[in-house]
């Protein structure tokens, strides 16, 4: 099989892979690259939960070409860690998922994660529920029945905007 | 070992009642239990490195030279098998190894009584999606390419899609049943049901549908084998019953079980879709012995809607007797099960479909004929609320058509027949602990119930009850071996070890122990670490099934724990010349419960038990009661040592022009005997909620018969699962009715909730709009027709304007009117 050389930005370090030409992000990050961080739950687009940020934007890696990706910015879920905005290695959304539970199996959470971080990023507010119903709606969890996804991002954006902004 | 004994003999002298500190017999009771961990909100123990990318789930595993298997799939629905030609695959460059049914022939089940599949088809085919012939190859797409190289001729046989069609068809569907197409019809009668029916003031009479729904885990599953030159093989799979893969595993192979490691690694869900061995398992073991070289299976999301083993189809004719008053007098069921190709847990199904409906409400009498049947579709198996969620949808429609004839409120009906807690039902089980009027009370307050008199027309609340077994008292395979079994030990660093078989599946069950060892040895979560579902590493557990984990491996870890406790407790005493009932363990600390401020580092503790005992390390055993079950044949099958209860409300909003159902709120009120964890048990109750909601709705797994029995959708796109958008508002109640055979009085807390949402829902619309839909989903095409077909009839008076007077829309009652003229 005819394998391509990329050269890719990922959560800020540039990295190269040789891969078959016609393999997704998704493939290159999990087999190639051994970030595993971003899953697999269909590979066709329906449940999320391989969602990653290109130049700050959600999208599905599962249907991304991993060639369409180079000369652009990956964001995966383990580069959350490494945000200015983070502590001890773990993003403020990652300390509010753990605080309410919000990850049963975990298995949709990194797609989650990702497409929260996104929302709060943009709003620079204290999101309403009703946003993260919206922001969220292209990721299927199927453990969780959302309560607590939408009370931890809710609380994330909190967090971030930080006790001054809010009062 | 003199040490030991001069422990022994300073606690003795310290008091006389303390003799059992270090003996095997019960400690002398401590002071009042400080719930220090108990019911507290927890990070779970295993959350944050799934949430940053770490934790490595099946399909995470990386290993040197590894393999990819593919199967090779049936495109008939029946048929036989002529012949198999695998050479032009085995040909191929990359391909290592091609399976076929010859090499597998042994038949397993889950179930010990009904081994009718094997890992690859032999001879026939089942249903569209039968595994055939197994390829490993260098990478996928080698693999794909292989099998549609395989060339396979069959034969084509007649296929049964409807359960009765089957039982009357000339063609026997599964070569190892036992009678045609029947896998297994139970007749059971409590009391004279035909004198109770005669005998009350109404008959409610009502034929259910339930339609088949899957699991919908977003993991698929996964597997890995592994060989090494000793002989030692290790299968890591994504299930939620190891020890069950591990036996059958043992028996297909022909190999000796101590020489197969299972190990689950962690898990994307599994909600009863992963509780049996799959074709996957026996595959990637194989392959990887024949070739030498790691080899992993992932099915692909078409595969995981294929292999199914989801909610079997029921219908269900339900005769129940009501006196004026409300109360029941009997209840008669008959119910057909549509099995599919194979029996699965089918034989426990069939069982449950009747057993476990006999509270939350006493029956004086009741009988339940249930007959499952073999047909040519995905086996279906278990899924959360195994075998009871369909009936239970009946039976709370039942319910709630009897309130409306009686005049009754349907809360206070359910009331009217609460069996309470200590009863016997009328199929002989023994209900312990019982906090359904509680559950009944908080939803019915939460909700706001009084306001359901002056809603509008389009808006509704109803209400559904409904309880669940926590685990149950026999297990799958005959033994006499404790339930479950935990291993607990203690380190000089001030940590705790916990090895257990059980399966966490993303309940939280890994967590659930931390918060038990941690209570009792006076630790912080972060202090305890759990190795769970390892089978060279871990006791036997039997796995994430009928709810049985919280109560059972809780009660095993609690024994551990509390033997460890009482080591370390005498230890400080000893030191401290004090009963060792003074001393407590809480907060990283042992301290003295009569002067606070002497205290000791729980890491010093450990070091002065660890000194008088040697190493720190205690198994603990829980085995059920053998004493609360039917002494009749099957009588064993549902019982179980705890039951949970559950009432839900649930406000929908239905738009009469469009037939769309919009599920507003579902107050989920729970009685989970104790919470350990207090976030934990409502995300159980939430995504119970959540799922039901799911199945009321929209979910719809089936085949479509007229193009030769392909699934109608095999995909998360249109199989229609709720996202953030449609699910509506949970909110979550717990109540707590603790129950003597709980570890701290816990019960089940994952598939109870389940139960209920459904009928609430179905009872919900019918307070909105007039109309009952006992089929499922309730769609907005279903929905519509039943909301015209009742407007024609209220039009023609044969019906009473529904809700007259309250917000009847114009557009509906018109159209209604257009079509009568
Ligand atoms: S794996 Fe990409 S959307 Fe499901
Ligand atoms: S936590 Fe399991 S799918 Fe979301």
């Amino acid at each position: 099989m005819a394998e391509a050389l990329l050269s890719l930005r990922i959560n800020g370090e540039s990295v190269h892979a040789a891969a078959p030409a016609h393999w997704t992000l998704l493939e290159v990050l999990r087999y190639r690259l051994d970030l595993i961080g971003s899953k697999q739950g269909c590979d066709k687009g329906d449940c999320g939960a391989c969602t990653v940020q290109v130049d700050g934007e959600p999208v599905l890696a599962c249907l991304t070409l991993a060639c369409a990706a180079a000369g652009r910015e990956v964001r995966t879920v383990e580069g959350l860690g490494w945000a200015p905005e983070a502590r001890d290695g773990c993003h403020p959304l990652q300390d509010a998922f753990d605080r309410w539970d919000a990850a049963q199996c975990g298995f949709c959470t990194p797609g989650i994660l990702m497409s929260a971080e996104a929302l709060l990023r943009k709003a620079g507010r204290v999101v309403t529920r009703e946003e993260v119903r919206e922001a969220l709606a292209g990721n299927l969890c199927r453990c969780t029945g959302y309560t607590k996804i939408i009370d931890a991002v809710v609380d994330a954006s909190a967090m971030l905007v930080g006790p001054r902004e809010q009062a | 070992m003199p040490e030991q004994d001069s422990t022994d003999e300073d606690v003795a002298r310290d008091e006389v009642g303390e003799q059992a500190e270090v003996g095997e017999q019960a400690e002398a009771p401590e002071p009042e239990l400080v719930r220090w961990q108990l019911g507290k909100s927890h990070r779970k123990v295993d959350a944050m490195e799934r949430m940053r990318g770490i934790t490595r789930y099946t399909d995470d595993i990386k290993l040197p030279g590894l393999l990819h298997c593919k199967i090779l799939r049936s495109p008939h629905p029946h048929a036989n098998i002529l012949s198999v030609d695998v050479s032009r695959a085995l040909a191929m460059p990359g391909v290592h190894a091609v399976l076929t049914g010859a090499d597998l022939p042994v038949p397993y089940g889950v179930i010990p009584w009904t081994p009718d599949e094997t890992a690859l088809a032999c001879g026939k085919v089942c249903y569209v999606g039968d595994g055939v012939a197994a390829v490993a190859a260098i990478d996928e797409d080698t693999a794909i390419a292989a099998c549609e190289a395989i060339e396979v001729e069959y034969e084509p046989l007649p296929a049964y899609y409807d359960p009765e069609e089957a039982l009357a068809g000339a063609h026997k569907i599964n070569p190892y049943a036992k009678r045609g197409n029947l896998s297994k019809d139970v007749v059971l009668e409590f009391g004279d049901v035909e004198a109770s029916l005669d005998g009350a003031d109404i008959v409610v009479e009502g034929e259910y549908y339930f339609e088949g729904t899957t699991h919908g885990a977003i993991e698929p599953h996964c597997a890995v084998a592994h060989v090494e030159p000793n002989g030692l093989l290790t299968v890591w799979s994504a299930t939620q019953v190891s020890h069950y893969l591990h036996r059958e595993l043992a028996k297909v192979l022909g190999r000796p079980a101590h020489t197969i490691r299972v190990i689950q690694p962690p898990l994307g869900g599994a909600f009863g879709g992963k509780s049996e061995p799959f074709d996957l398992e026996f595959c990637v073991a194989l392959l990887a012995i024949r070739t030498g070289r790691p080899v992993k299976c992932l099915y692909t999301r078409e595969e995981v809607f294929y292999s199914h083993r989801g909610r079997h189809p029921m219908r269900m004719r339900y005769k129940t007797g009501f006196r004026q008053d409300g109360t029941i007098t009997g209840v008669s069921a008959r119910t057909f099960i549509d099995g599919g190709a194979y029996s699965s847990f089918g034989l426990v199904t069939t069982y449950y479909s009747g057993q476990l409906l006999c509270a939350p409400y006493a029956f004086p009498a009741y009988r339940f004929h249930s007959t499952r049947a073999y047909t040519n579709k995905p086996a279906c198996g278990p899924k959360r609320g195994h075998g009871s969620v369909q009936p239970r949808f009946a039976i709370e429609v039942q319910l709630d058509k009897a309130a409306v004839e009686l005049g009754l409120d349907p809360i206070e009906l359910r009331r009217r027949n609460d069996i309470g807690p200590e009863g016997v039902t009328v199929n002989e089980f023994k209900i312990g602990s019982n906090g359904f009027l509680e559950c009944l009370s908080r939803v019915e307050a939460a909700s706001d119930w009084g306001r359901r008199a002056t809603l509008p027309y389009g808006r509704g609340l109803g209400i559904a009850g409904s309880t669940y077994i926590s685990g149950t008292n026999y297990p799958i395979y005959p033994n006499e071996m404790p339930q479950a079994a935990v291993q607990v030990c203690l380190d000089r660093s001030g940590r705790a070890r916990v090895f257990s078989g059980a399966n966490d599946i993303g309940q939280g069950s890994n967590t659930m122990l931390a918060v038990i060892v941690a209570q009792e040895l006076g630790l912080e979560l972060d202090d305890v670490r759990v190795l769970s579902a390892d089978s060279d590493l871990c006791p036997v557990d039997l796995g994430a099934y009928s709810s049985r984990i919280t109560l059972m491996v809780g009660g095993a870890c609690l024994d551990a724990a509390q033997k460890l406790r009482r080591k370390v407790r005498a230890a400080v005493a000893k030191r401290w010349e004090l009963p060792a009932r003074r001393v407590t363990l809480i907060d990283r600390k042992a301290m003295d419960l009569e002067d606070p401020s002497r205290s000791v580092s729980i890491v010093e503790a450990f070091q002065w038990a660890e000194a008088d005992h040697g190493l720190l390390g205690e198994v603990g055993n829980y085995n059920t009661p053998k004493d609360r079950h039917g002494s009749y044949r099957g009588g064993t099958i549902g019982a179980s040592p705890a039951y949970s209860f559950t009432a839900h409300v649930a406000e929908v909003e239905v738009d009469p022009d469009t037939g769309v159902v919009e599920v507003k709120h579902i107050w989920v009120a729970h009685d989970c005997g104790t919470a350990l964890s207090q976030r934990i048990v409502e995300g159980q109750m939430e995504g119970s909620a959540y799922m039901g909601f799911g199945e009321a709705l929209m979910e719809r797994h089936d085949v479509d018969p007229g193009h030769n029995g392909v699934h109608i959708g095999p995909s998360l796109l249109d199989y229609r699962m709720p996202t953030f958008l449609d699910t509506p508002e949970l909110h979550a109640l717990i109540v707590e009715a603790p129950d003597a055979q709980g570890p701290y009085g816990a019960k089940e807390a994952g598939e109870g909730p389940l139960h209920p949402s459904i009928p609430a829902i179905a009872n919900a619309i019918y307070d909105a709009v007039g109309i009952r839909l006992d089929s499922l989903p309730f769609a907005p095409p279903r929905v519509l027709t039943a909301i015209e077909d009742r407007l024609v009839l209220e039009h023609a008076g044969e019906l009473p304007t529904f809700k007259v007077g309250r917000g009847r829309p114009e557009l509906a009652s018109k159209r209604a009117a257009g079509e009568v003229a």
